[in-house]
């Protein structure tokens, strides 16, 4: 069994280069919402990339265009201008159908309320991801049991949304997120409904997920206390990123955390 | 104090779940579609709605079985007499209506039938309306049938008590049990008077029934003609019985050549003129085609309504599925899938209500047909109208922003 520390590790800060794929490219991506006099430019030419194995942050003050952005990156909003390229295809022309069928191969979502199926329980949401995607029959169950106990959530399989904690719906819902074996998986102030424990188990088991060297993960946040577990930190104001921090490894790996942890303590 | 949390899988097993059971996990089996449990389980989250969802149904299909169920025991009362009687062409007055209200025609008619070829057999048959004079006081109107049981052209069916030959003893008659009551009469032996002859019920049928809730009164054709006073040489209708293998169109085409003054009328002919008359030209089948229509309005409203406003309250579920990737036909398949087990459901409770009806419908004047085509049609209607309903339904997902659920 793992340990996962729901504590935030200390920052290490270093100019570390990115090692993983590319998974996720985005190039000079404008957002316009609103019409006419409400018109709003809500992204002013954005571009970045996403790299397998990594967990980036994207920070910003409220109103800087991250949850936009989010949107674009998986494919629910489509940019006013720009191009972006998930697992070497491009979004350019693509029709609301091919963007979903996108999304369900490449993209997993985790959101700031869980977004879980109250009538669902705990393995029926995260089987849910798979249904969509077509995936039935005994092999999605145990994808779906597999991806809860990979959240330590392996008792909870039959409960239902409202019999969990706030952490534990969150995990589920990474749980959801993760099934699918996406290449990216976006996360919307994953801690932002959680306390200070459960938001740092959300993310350190992120940053585990990242360590993953199939996928990345961006999670959009103000929460300072997430800093510590990020690979990249992206900042964001008035639709643009505005600043890129690359970061050693934030969370050297869990059972290493918890290991200097104890090793501290002890001393 | 430090807090952990257990995992039971190490870093780096993510990108495994999805492959692991690919290399000889546990047997494929096939399990019904998520679509269904979320549909089942949004229908049933909500209890009162699911109430007011089936009652609307319920309250459609009750009201479209019955009104249907009433026009197919209309119907099926209208063509009675024609359907059982033993000829395959009718011989009429011209401008007959219906088997009830018949003109007399010449009774040499039948002659003429039984000399053109291909005809086998031509049995008159009288009918007319007249007064029933009660034993107790009062009359009651009847339609008197006369036709000699030797000749098979129209004879009682479904004799529960008594016998056809009876019919051969003086003043006898054969009644439906239904009318008994209506009639004055309590059963076999009772005696009553029409016109102005003295009749005696030796007989009693169960389920011959008209639709104008006149009773029918069988008798021989001598003793019909005494009781409505109709001339020796007179007849309501010839039944011409045609060789087995002959053209029935040709010969009918040949006797109407033949009898420029009545008209010659395949049976199907008759009983398609028959239920036109009664059904459409007095209105009665419109209102009941209307009220079954009616029904299924409302409970198409009903079911679309409640529908709608539920789709309206999951709706951010429905976006989030549609962040997760599905496509619009897995978001249609489950509000159908809604609808079609709120048409399941309602239509099970609602047969069940029809049923009950129909079961105490069955002895009255009016009875009330479920036939298995009836049932068909009825769960056809029903599917289909909740299938209607949900599209409103389907309408308003479509037009959700999937953004939305970043906004919860």
């Amino acid at each position: 069994m793992t340990a996962v520390a729901t504590t935030a590790p200390e920052t290490t800060s270093a100019v570390v280069t990115p090692t993983g794929n590319l998974v996720l490219e985005a190039r000079d991506i404008v957002k316009e919402l609103g019409r006419g006099a409400g018109k709003v430019r809500a992204l002013k030419g954005v571009s970045l990339t996403l790299n397998t194995g990594e967990l980036t942050l994207l920070m910003g003050p409220s109103g800087s265009g991250k949850t936009t952005l989010l949107s674009i990156l998986g494919c629910i909003l489509t940019p006013t201008q720009g191009a972006l390229t998930i697992a070497g295809k491009s979004t350019a022309g693509l029709t609301p159908e091919a963007l979903a069928r996108l999304r369900r191969r490449h993209v997993g979502f985790i959101f700031q309320s869980y977004n879980l199926f109250p009538t669902l329980t705990a393995e029926e949401n995260v089987r849910l991801a798979l249904d969509v995607r077509g995936d039935r029959g005994s092999d999605a169950i145990v994808h779906a049991q597999r991806a809860l106990q990979h959240v330590g959530l392996r008792h909870k399989l039959k409960s239902y949304p409202a019999h969990l904690s706030g952490g534990e719906q969150q995990r589920v819902a990474v749980a959801r997120s993760l099934v699918g074996a996406p290449s990216v998986i976006l996360a919307d102030e994953p801690t932002a409904a959680l306390d200070s424990e459960n938001g740092l188990a959300v993310m350190a088991l992120l940053s585990q997920i990242a360590k993953d060297k199939s996928r990345a993960v961006l999670a959009v946040t103000h929460d300072p206390r997430t800093v510590p577990y990020a690979n990249r930190i992206l900042r964001i104001e008035d639709g643009l990123i505005v600043g890129e921090e690359r970061r050693a490894e934030g969370v050297e790996t869990v059972h290493e955390l918890a290991r200097n942890r104890k090793r501290k303590a002890n001393a | 104090m430090r807090k952990t949390r257990s995992l039971d899988c190490p870093a780096g097993s993510a990108g495994r779940i999805a492959s692991a059971s690919n290399r000889g996990g546990p047997q494929q089996v096939f399990r019904v579609s998520m679509t269904l449990t979320l549909a089942f389980r949004n229908l049933f989250h909500d209890r009162v709605r699911l109430a007011v969802t089936l009652v609307g149904i319920l309250f459609s299909i009750v009201l479209v079985a019955v009104q249907l169920g009433v026009y197919l025991g209309a119907r099926n009362m209208i063509i009675a007499m024609i359907d059982r009687a033993d000829g395959d062409l009718w011989i009429m007055a011209y401008g007959t209506k219906n088997f009830e209200e018949a003109q007399p025609i010449r009774a040499r008619e039948r002659y003429v039938a039984l000399a053109t070829p291909d005809v086998v057999s031509a049995v008159p048959l009288v009918t007319a309306f007249t007064d029933w004079r009660k034993p107790t006081g009062g009359s009651t109107l009847v339609v008197v049938i006369g036709a000699d049981y030797e000749d098979g052209g129209l004879t009682p069916w479904n004799i529960v008590e008594g016998d056809v030959t009876a019919l051969g003893a003086r003043d006898a008659v054969i009644i439906d049990k239904t009318y008994l009551e209506e009639l004055g009469v309590k059963g076999v032996g009772d005696t009553a008077q029409v016109g102005a002859s003295r009749v005696r019920v030796a007989g009693l049928t169960e389920g011959i029934r008209s639709f104008t809730v006149t009773p029918f009164v069988f008798t021989t054709l001598n003793r019909a003609r005494s009781l409505i006073d109709m001339p020796t040489d007179s007849i309501t209708y010839v039944l011409a019985k045609l060789r087995a293998g002959a053209d029935v169109e040709k010969v009918r085409d040949e006797l109407r050549s033949k009898l420029p003054d009545s008209e010659v009328l395949t049976r199907a002919e008759f009983r398609q003129r028959s239920i036109n008359h009664w059904m459409f030209s007095t209105g009665a089948g419109v209102a009941l085609i209307g009220g079954a229509v009616l029904g299924l309005i409302v409970g198409t409203v009903i079911v679309a309504q409640t529908l709608y406003s539920s789709t309206k309250d999951h709706l951010a579920e429905f976006a989030t599925l549609r962040a997760l990737g599905s496509s619009s036909g897995y978001i249609h398949r489950v509000i159908l899938a809604q609808a079609g087990l709120s048409a399941i459901i309602g239509y099970t409770l609602g047969m069940a209500i029809a049923l009950t009806i129909v079961y105490l419908s069955e002895h009255t004047a009016l009875p009330i047909v479920m036939s298995p085509g009836l049932a068909a049609l009825l769960l056809a209607l029903t599917l289909a109208m909740c299938a209607i309903s949900a599209l409103s339904a389907i309408g308003k997902v479509m037009r959700i922003d999937p953004a939305m659920v970043f906004n919860r």
